[in-house]
């Protein structure tokens, strides 16, 4: 699966290293945007030393744990979520019938390596906040392991995006809210949010353990919101809960497939 | 090779059931060389899909070189052939030698074996011009010499292909046929192919299926598909009379 991938991804790279100044220009440009993420995090401490309880550096931390693994799933997976376009070109029928999973050749198809930018900005970020951040070194076995919960989460989402549009092919940006919404909202301390769009990411779609319930646990804090100590560790069962839901349904989408009219 | 047993699709269009294709039952034997007839719409390329296992069938039974398609959909591809003629199974942006690349890794050939089925087929399709040029940049009639020799690269025993002289032109036509005709006779390879192109059936093939309303309208030699007419008939009017039974023929058109 990996070499499978690898060798997909390498194609398209050299595809798009062909025009070599656009390519440089979209990884630049990529950085950039994503670093105006940062800066509005700055701007807010400029006024405040606090934001929902958090320090300028805590939220940072919080930032680049649930950036990492989004900007990895944006670069390695995110392709997943055109399934719609490719039904309706037809292309699907092409990779059905090649010896290799679809969802490998989704998700490696078109792969944009000039997403890579996000990813170093995002890790750049993780280790500013842990080199500042007086952290007890017992418990930074977290860190490790949430990157990994966070990782599996937005996988398994883009996932259920592509398996959905299978059903609603004509609606396939009703996805990139759960999808570039989830990484959006997972920037900031989930205090800043109400107490039942917490509930919501927390038991229902679990974004929550991307990076805030094991963060609190590394940062040693308390939930505002008063969850158990317990749940600060329920991020790899709710990232396999999460993952097999999607393996179901993106099995059910492929064997109720219509493919195109020719 | 090939079988179907009672297969058939459904689609939920609207509320309503539509049934693509119904109660096929067909069996194909290694070696044969078969053309797929049938008016647009009458669930030609349903039967393709479900014998490559891009659709499930929604009741009977398929099976493809002993599989079952789309239960061992992957299993399947790496002895199967697909060239679909509407569209490419080649990488658009790609040049076409690193599609061919690309085949080889995802089908694990061999690369001895690659190098030399390769030099074969560039031999027989005559792709040494455009090797390096990228799809989408390729005529119709090259891009469809390009896909299929990618889906022959693998060797694989049966070659299914869905209008692949489909907007070609005469000369291309007869390239792809007498290639056709050579993979069948050399390797053992069974064909099974879609057309509207008659010039195919009385060419190349030795049976014809014709599919009509999702049912097996007809199975025979094209002998016995031209003994259907009670009179002497060119194909094109035997056919012509198989597609509108029971339905008002179209007005025969005056020549100019």
């Amino acid at each position: 699966m990996v070499r499978t991938y690898a060798l997909l991804a390498w194609t398209w790279t050299r595809a798009a290293m062909a025009y070599r100044a656009s390519f440089a220009l979209m990884v630049v440009l990529g950085v950039c945007v994503t670093a105006t993420d940062v800066a509005v995090i700055l701007v807010i401490f400029s006024h405040t030393t606090a934001l929902a309880g958090f320090t300028r550096d805590e939220v940072l931390f919080l930032y680049g744990a649930a950036g990492l693994p989004f900007a990895l799933c944006d670069l390695l997976v995110s392709n997943v979520d055109r399934v719609s376009q490719h039904i309706r070109a037809g292309t699907l029928d092409t990779m059905l019938v090649r010896p290799v999973g679809t969802w490998i050749q989704l998700a490696a198809d078109r792969f944009a390596p000039t997403r890579a930018g996000r990813v170093l900005q995002a890790a750049a970020v993780l280790g500013y906040a842990l080199a500042v951040l007086d952290l007890d070194a017992g418990r930074l076995w977290m860190v490790p392991v949430m990157l990994a919960t966070g990782t599996v989460i937005f996988a398994a989402i883009w996932t259920l995006g592509g398996a959905a549009q299978f059903l609603l092919t004509d609606a396939p940006e009703v996805i990139n809210s759960f999808t570039y919404g989830g990484g959006q909202l997972t920037q900031y301390p989930l205090s800043v949010y109400g107490r039942d769009l917490v509930r919501g990411v927390t038991y229902v779609l679990p974004l929550a353990f991307v990076n805030w319930q094991p963060a609190l646990y590394v940062l040693d804090r308390d939930d505002p919101f008063g969850t158990p100590g317990f749940v600060r560790f329920l991020g790899p069962v709710a990232a396999a809960v999460l993952a097999l839901l999607a393996g179901l349904a993106w099995r059910q989408g492929i064997r109720h497939y219509r493919s195109t009219g020719s | 090779m090939i079988e179907t047993e009672r297969a058939g699709r459904a689609f939920k269009v609207r509320g309503s059931v539509v049934h693509a294709v119904r109660d096929l039952s067909f069996r194909i034997e290694p070696g044969e060389f078969v053309g797929c007839l049938g008016p647009n719409g009458a669930g030609k390329s349903t039967t393709i899909k479900m014998l490559c296992g891009i659709l499930t069938p929604t009741s009977g039974r398929v099976r493809v070189a002993g599989l079952d398609p789309s239960r061992a959909r992957t299993a399947l591809a790496r002895r199967i052939g697909v060239v679909f003629g509407q569209r490419t199974t080649l990488w658009w942006d790609l040049p076409l030698r690193d599609s061919f690349e690309l085949v080889r890794l995802l089908y694990k050939v061999d690369r001895k074996l690659f190098a030399a089925r390769l030099d074969e087929l560039t031999e027989a399709l005559d792709l040494g011009g455009f090797a390096r040029t990228p799809v989408r940049q390729l005529s119709l009639g090259q891009r469809m010499r390009g896909d299929l020799a990618a889906a022959l690269l693998h060797d694989p025993e049966v070659l299914v292909l869905d209008e692949p002289t489909i907007g070609l032109d005469v000369v291309s036509k007869a390239g792809i046929r007498s290639f056709l005709l050579r993979v069948n006779a050399e390797r053992g390879t069974t064909v099974l192919l879609t057309t509207h192109d008659l010039g195919d059936v009385e060419r190349l093939c030795r049976r014809v299926l014709l599919i009509d309303h999702g049912r097996l309208a007809f199975d025979g030699s094209v002998g016995d598909l031209m003994a259907t007419a009670p009179g002497p008939a060119t194909i094109e009017e035997v056919v012509t009379r198989l597609y509108t039974r029971g339905r008002a023929a179209p007005p025969p058109v005056e020549p100019v």
